[in-house]
């Protein structure tokens, strides 16, 4: 069993993003581990997408590839036609900075920045003026309830209102694509229901989310779920 | 918020991780510049004291016929017209440019007289400039203090069975040994030292000085240059440096500089050793950070102005506290290094350099891991402890 109707040769429109013939491979010793053997899905502007898949079986691998955050051992990673990984590493990260809001596992949050400065992060580099970060900033706090936890440094907040603030450091400069790397992973069930509510809401605004998850729960609000397993992936 | 924010940030809100990345750059700093400064205390306290150790420069009136011979072994021949100094001109020699590196002047009147029939040099001294230049002279009994007081050449005291206390006339003034000089393997066993103005009653030659011993300090001027300036003022006299004692001493000087120079290396090697490796690990340990800018879309130009203006501002106080320190140790450790050794006083060319050496250390240090993870792809950063 091979990728299946994912395959976008099949599709005549043009897709958001289009991966084709994607493999990664690491070198474990003298051991050479295939995480990816070969993917082929695309993904459409405004969807909200699951990969779907039990642990080590590719799914972040598979994300940060999308995210342009891991060379490919092979295949093509296409944002808007633009081969990702044909631009450099600096082209990439500006690609990022515009286009890619991430959400990582384990939140990443920077520990000697507070949380106003943790979501301004992505705006110390676009030049825009210190009031209208400051503003963006709060607006986004705002909207994932943290406005009162603005000046906590990290490690005082619970896993809950940290998954927020790196949900607000993804979205704040708007970028059309977000990937979520087991955004629930860590919280409560009460937690994760507020997380995926504020994930399905940001899609229904027009953001296209691809998020990455082991838990079933967490794709009843999704418009499609790709499954991946041993290194390859599956339609749902 | 800008990129020197997150750097200030950092530095303001790990203050226990920049007082021990302070403390590396301080360590390293403050041992260079301990070390330099002692061996620059020393190498100054060495100068002085060989500049101390004896006189280097001599004056002697010009004469064809003068045929002295202190400082060299016979006597005979000591005439009896030799021409002499008035007295009254020596003060002139501290009146030129380089005066504040003179030290000692000794002038001293020499004459042959007759003793119980034999032919004695004697030479009169001013005892307090004398016993100083001749530090490494030794004696029986105390040393003269009255114009009647006399110090004898062992040789001298063995000649005419002399002891302290004894009794001794001379020229028909009676005069008491005090002091009996041992011996020193030079001209000074074989005469009688005596008071300046005294010996000058005895050889009749009242306010007449024969020769001028001088000691300079020779660290900030050539002893050239002040021969040719006491020669100027003394055109009637024959200055000479003594060039083996200036040489001699010059050596010795130069033998410590380079053993100073050889240390101040390998303490600067070991100091900069110190410094790369406490930035380097501190660098290392941010590749997760560095992992986190770059998924964020910072430029890698981006994080190494974050990184470097840290490790600049660290490497700016840690070389101002290294220096300030290294210096403090230095005055305290002196007298505990050398007997008598005194601090030379702030560097403050070293303080520049000790600073930029810091600064510079931190910026190189920091660079290399900086770059290597700025250039990893973010995952493989992010997965990086």
């Amino acid at each position: 069993m091979n990728s299946t109707n994912t395959n976008p040769a099949e599709h005549e429109v043009q897709h958001l993003i289009e991966i084709r013939g994607i493999g990664k491979d690491y070198q474990d010793g003298e051991t050479k581990v295939q995480a990816i053997k070969q993917m082929d899905f695309y993904i459409d502007d405004g969807e909200f997408v699951a990969i779907m898949g039990q642990s080590g079986s590719g799914k972040s691998t598979l994300l940060s590839i999308l995210g342009g955050l891991n060379h490919p051992s092979r295949g093509k990673a296409l944002l808007d036609t633009l081969d990702i990984y044909e631009l450099s590493s600096e082209q990439r990260a500006d690609l990022r900075s515009e286009y890619i809001g991430v959400i990582f596992q384990s939140f990443q949050l920077i520990p000697y920045l507070t949380v106003l400065e943790n979501v301004k992060l992505p705006l110390a580099i676009t030049g825009k003026k210190a009031k209208l970060q400051d503003k963006m900033a709060r607006d986004v706090l705002a909207r994932v309830g943290l406005t009162n936890k603005a000046n906590r440094l990290p490690d005082q907040l619970s896993g809950g209102e940290q998954e927020r603030v790196a949900i607000a450091r993804a979205i704040v400069n708007k970028p059309p694509i977000l990937l979520a790397d087991e955004p629930t992973g860590s919280l409560d069930s009460n937690t994760a229901d507020e997380i995926l509510n504020l994930l399905k809401e940001l899609n229904e605004e027009g953001q296209t989310i691809i998020m990455v998850t082991h838990n079933p729960d967490a794709c009843k609000d999704t418009t499609r779920t790709i499954h991946v397993k041993d290194g390859l992936c599956y339609a749902h | 918020m800008k990129l020197h924010n997150i750097s200030f940030n950092n530095l303001n809100r790990r203050k226990g991780k920049m007082i021990f990345l302070v403390l590396g750059l301080f360590i390293g700093i403050a041992t260079i510049v301990t070390l330099l400064s002692i061996t620059e205390s020393m190498s100054r306290d060495i100068e002085d004291r060989l500049d101390q150790f004896g006189a280097n420069i001599v004056m002697v009136p010009k004469s064809e016929n003068l045929s002295l011979s202190y400082g060299g072994v016979s006597m005979g021949g000591v005439n009896y017209k030799t021409v002499e100094f008035d007295e009254a001109r020596i003060p002139e020699i501290r009146t030129i440019e380089y005066s504040k590196n003179l030290g000692l002047v000794a002038p001293k009147v020499l004459g042959a007289t007759s003793v119980k029939g034999k032919d004695v040099l004697l030479m009169g001294v001013d005892f307090e400039s004398e016993l100083a230049l001749k530090n490494w002279w030794q004696w029986e009994g105390t040393p003269p203090a009255q114009p009647d007081e006399l110090l004898i050449g062992s040789q001298t005291a063995a000649t005419f069975n002399l002891a302290v206390g004894d009794s001794l006339v001379l020229d028909e003034k009676e005069f008491t040994v005090t002091s009996i000089l041992k011996p020193t393997g030079a001209t000074e066993d074989g005469i009688i030292i005596g008071d300046l103005h005294a010996f000058q009653g005895v050889l009749g030659k009242e306010g007449k000085v024969s020769m001028v011993e001088i000691a300079a300090f020779c660290r900030d001027c050539p002893i050239t240059e002040l021969v040719l300036q006491i020669a100027g003022k003394f055109p009637d006299a024959k200055v000479t440096a003594l060039r083996q004692a200036v040489m001699s001493k010059m050596q010795s000087i130069e033998l410590f500089k380079s053993f100073s120079y050889g240390i101040a290396i390998l303490v600067v090697f070991i100091g900069s050793l110190l410094v790369f490796v406490t930035m380097m690990g501190s660098v290392n340990e941010r590749t997760r950070e560095i992992g986190i800018f770059r998924a964020i879309g910072f430029r890698r130009g981006h994080v190494m102005q974050i990184i470097l203006l840290e490790a600049m501002v660290v490497g700016l106080i840690g070389g101002i506290l290294g220096y300030l320190g290294g210096n403090g140790i230095a005055l305290v450790a002196m007298p505990l290094v050398m007997k008598n050794g005194s601090f030379a006083g702030f560097n403050y060319n070293l303080g520049g350099v000790a600073v930029l050496l810091s600064v510079a250390l931190s910026l190189l240090a920091s660079l290399y891991p900086a770059q290597k993870a700025s250039n990893l792809d973010p995952s493989e950063a992010l997965r990086a402890l």
